[in-house]
């Protein structure tokens, strides 16, 4: 109801969403970073991979403005490319734990028979802390880009479900579903046209704190050495690899912690703020 | 009441049930043997062979499961492939860093986080709120092993206010244990009372617009005593339910916080576990750690019924 009313009326929806301005702020920042880092190869002064013995541990300056790592690599262009590796995840977790616990939340929420075992397995699945399961996952699975997004869906797809069980449960006795079971429409018709419809906002929301603690988890896997592969940048392994030279090169962790920072934070206030404008009926406190 | 508690101790041993069954499919489902995979490529065909035995892995899997079942019912969570030990034994020597750096990492969150969400709620819209809010909100947007490296950095190592890492030596004293989970117990802690500033804030700003706080005041009542006494009281139940879910995010943190102090807790084991693709020891840990956060979240569900007397089931 809301997504559906708050989208088609689209400038109501923009004023409510920026009514703050701090959530303004955070998207704005947002977007200038993903666009830094699509953009990478046109931005980036350097090749991220370029060696250079002479600039091992330069400090931010001139020739290099955050400082060369201990390659005497740019520390600024890798902070780019790394970045695109982040998000990336960050965005798939979002997109494919929202896909598995739809389906989950659907089933459970819309076949009574369904709804005991399935929410008995989001409550133990929930029980596990999510950096623990995930460790556990990318160890049996192997670490590489895909395997920790497949690992961190299942760590987050449990809460997605939750909330698309919940609301399946109100929307289900609704007088329109009845009205459409009435009329002979399919249940996966049902489910997806009247149902789903009705709850993205809820989803939307949620999907978007995913991608925020998915990019903490990612750098939390990679700090520990079980994320990707060490050797392809992203903002977790560089802290990572920075960690040897923290006395001599402390810029090498300060940077992609900071980016990290900026990107979660952001992503925290858009999600405040989509959850204001597209329900307001959610608590505004929390 | 009687019911209801029964209800709920039958519900927690279904989750543990399935807790347990998620570890076991964890290892199991992986892509190709796990005996291999916990050997690594430089085993031989024997070695795995023996391993595959010795671990019960040729039985048929519903025999496995069914053992592996039963004897966690009783405890015995395997043994470990490094240590040739039992699982639990392992876990339960790395317990005690873990155990005070999670309790002092709450109590710290608790100190800090109530009284500001308290005080937030009650100057609702004031700088300090705001202020209050924003800095909760950037706490938690921080990776906590960065907090930890830079506090590490600047105030261990440069200016020596706090132990830099590790435990102490082998003769080490208790006090001196503790010494030296001061500084990781405060990163872990800034992670977490953001949550519980939140939660604190928001359910005090509940409670403060219900008609009985009206009537408090209205009937000439100090405001420390409106706040403290009729506010907070009430306000305890959400309080309580996020401390229960404040585990979850304590221990994830702590697995992190100990590998950057160097800390020899459950965390830094699970972690070198992973390396030395010791999974009885992971497996073991997930159960651990899950069956914990299943019992604690009952416990605080129980403690509802004696904070507030309106809770009945």
């Amino acid at each position: 109801m809301a997504a559906a009313s708050a989208v088609a009326d689209q400038p109501k929806f923009f004023t409510a969403l920026f009514s703050r301005r701090a959530v303004l702020i955070a998207l704005v920042i947002f977007v200038v970073l993903v666009l830094l880092c699509v953009f990478a190869p046109l931005i980036a002064p350097a090749d991220p991979a370029k060696m250079s013995v002479r600039a091992r541990l330069t400090a931010p300056g001139a020739d290099y403005l955050l400082g060369a790592d201990a390659f005497g690599r740019d520390v600024f262009s890798r902070l780019l490319y790394a970045g695109r590796v982040s998000l990336s995840i960050g965005l798939g977790v979002a997109a494919v734990s929202s896909a598995i616990g739809i389906v989950i939340g659907l089933m459970a929420g819309f076949f009574r028979r369904l709804d005991a075992p399935m929410s008995r397995l989001v409550d133990a699945m929930m029980a596990f802390p999510d950096i623990l399961l995930a460790i556990a996952l990318v160890s049996i699975l192997g670490g590489s880009i895909v395997n920790v997004v497949i690992a961190l869906s299942i760590v987050y797809a449990p809460r997605i479900a939750r909330i698309v069980r919940a609301s399946t449960l109100v929307i289900r006795e609704l007088p329109y579903v009845e009205a459409a079971v009435s009329l002979g429409s399919s249940t996966f018709f049902i489910m997806t046209t009247h149902v789903l419809r009705n709850i993205l906002s809820p989803i939307i929301v949620q999907a978007t704190f995913i991608f925020a603690y998915a990019m903490l988890a990612e750098a939390g896997l990679s700090f520990l050495g079980v994320g990707i592969d060490p050797s392809t940048p992203s903002w977790g392994t560089m802290i990572n690899e920075g960690r040897q030279y923290i006395d001599q090169a402390a810029f090498l962790i300060f940077f992609p912690g900071i980016a990290i920072s900026i990107a979660v934070l952001s992503l925290q206030l858009i999600g405040d703020g989509l959850r204001d404008a597209l329900d307001p009926r959610l608590s505004k406190d929390l | 009441m009687a019911r209801y508690i029964l209800k709920r101790i039958l519900g927690m041993f279904i989750v543990i049930f399935l807790v347990l069954t998620i570890a076991f499919l964890i290892v199991r489902l992986a892509p190709g043997d796990p005996a291999a995979l916990m050997l690594g490529p430089e085993a031989t065909p024997e070695e795995t062979a023996a391993l595959r035995t010795e671990l019960g892995l040729d039985r048929p899997i519903v025999v496995q499961y069914f053992t592996f079942v039963v004897n966690a019912a009783q405890g015995d969570l395997g043994t470990s492939l490094f240590f040739r030990q039992p699982v639990t034994q392992v876990l339960a020597a790395r317990a005690e860093p873990t155990i005070f750096l999670a309790l002092f990492s709450l109590v710290f969150a608790l100190v800090i986080a109530t009284p500001i969400g308290i005080y937030a709620a009650y100057r609702r819209g004031s700088f300090l709120d705001q202020s209050a809010i924003s800095t909760a909100m950037l706490a938690a947007s921080i990776p906590s092993f960065w907090t930890g490296l830079m506090f590490q950095r600047y105030l261990a190592t440069d200016l020596g206010l706090f132990p830099a890492s590790g435990y102490g030596g082998p003769d080490a004293s208790f006090i001196e244990r503790m010494g030296y989970l001061i500084l990781p117990s405060i990163v872990l802690g800034i992670v977490n009372s953001a949550l519980i500033l939140r939660f604190t804030r928001a359910s005090m700003l509940d409670i403060l617009g219900e008609d009985y706080i009206r009537t408090a005041r209205s009937k000439g009542m100090g405001e420390p005593r409106v706040v403290l006494r009729h506010a907070l009281k009430n306000a305890a139940i959400p309080i309580i339910t996020v401390i229960g879910l404040t585990f979850a995010l304590l221990v994830s943190g702590a697995v992190v916080t100990e590998r950057v102090f160097n800390i020899p807790g459950m965390g830094n084991l699970v972690v070198s576990a992973v390396l030395r693709r010791d999974y009885p020891v992971i497996q073991g840990a997930l159960i651990v750690v899950a069956s914990l956060y299943v019992l604690i979240n009952l416990v605080t569900d129980l403690l509802y019924l004696t904070v507030d007397k309106r809770v009945r089931y």
